[in-house]
């Protein structure tokens, strides 16, 4: 197997961009992540996990981002496939990042385990977030 | 377009096998169908068989949490069956503990733990069971 890119292979099909505007929206986005995590061939459990994760990140999108899309696609580091997920709202933003990122803390009546949770069941997690908007990319690798 | 997922009377017992990807407000409905229909049924035990689902995250995983503690006031004992171990694992990651929650490997064996816990009897003779569980209706028979 040759190339060795941080970024999507181009001979990849292109990143998929979906709305998330509707409760619907959430579960059409984690089945097409794991429709994904089943192409990179990731585990059981890891598909399991990404596509939790994905689960609670569209979540926060349509919940407290008042909607926006995610970003999917397959990704290749080296000879490891994987699966990088990128939800994006143009809501209020996170007030207290380390407040939300600690667990537990809801503004909205929830678990507050998504952030939290999501981040320990990827391998990589970015969060940025102002009072524009919000946006997390997470990857999950071939192990 | 919400599904709805179907909720059988066994007996005293009630049976929920969950089959379809869960939106949310599915999973809310379910909250409420099930409590109406334990309400309805007096059923003293509740069956939920989440083999079919591929993830369980921090909302079904309250909503199962919820089911659960709100059965028992209304005298019922709930089980959760089938749970995947991937899912299990996963649920642990994200930090969910479902502590109050009762599991069983399958519908077998928690139809087996209900049969051994007091109120339930499995004839279906409701008359003792009801009798036990007396000033429950002041919950209300909610209509519908
Ligand atoms: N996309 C987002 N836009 C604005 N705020 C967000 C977003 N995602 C998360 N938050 C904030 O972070 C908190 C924690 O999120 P989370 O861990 O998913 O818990 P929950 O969704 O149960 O509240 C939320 O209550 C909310 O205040
Ligand atoms: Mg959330």
């Amino acid at each position: 197997m040759p190339s060795a890119v941080t970024q999507s292979n181009p001979t990849e099909s292109p990143a998929q961009q979906m709305d998330i505007v509707s409760d619907a929206d959430v579960v059409r986005v984690r089945q097409a992540v794991r429709t994904l995590a089943l192409k990179a061939a990731l585990s059981i459990v890891d598909q399991t996990k990404i596509v939790t994760a994905a689960s609670e990140l569209a979540r926060n999108t349509l919940i407290h981002g008042g909607g926006g899309s995610a970003q999917l696609e397959l990704v290749h580091e080296r000879e490891r496939a994987g699966v990088r997920a990128t939800f994006i709202d143009s809501g209020p933003g996170i007030a207290d990042i380390e407040r939300a990122m600690a667990g537990g803390n809801s503004t909205a009546g929830g678990l507050g385990l998504g952030l939290s949770g999501s981040r320990r069941l990827v391998d990589s997690f970015d969060l940025k977030t102002a009072a524009g908007g919000t946006r997390v990319t997470v990857i999950k690798w071939k192990r | 377009m919400s599904d709805r997922v179907p909720i059988i009377k066994i007996g005293e017992l009630l049976l929920v096998s969950i089959q379809v990807d869960l939106s949310d407000e599915t999973t809310v409905a379910l909250q409420e169908d099930l409590s109406n229909r334990i309400v309805d049924t007096g059923a003293h035990g509740v069956i939920i068989d989440i083999s079919a689902l591929e993830i369980v995250d921090s909302f079904v995983g309250r909503m199962l949490a919820t089911i659960a503690s709100m059965s028992r006031v209304l005298d019922a004992e709930t089980v959760v069956v089938g749970m995947r171990p991937a899912v299990a694992i996963t649920l642990a990651e994200l930090g969910l503990t479902l502590g109050g929650v009762r599991t069983a490997l399958n519908a077998e064996k928690a139809f087996d733990m209900l049969r051994q816990s007091a109120r339930f009897t499995p004839s279906g003779d409701d008359d003792a069971a009801v009798a036990v569980t007396g000033g429950f209706d002041a919950v209300g028979r909610d209509a519908e």
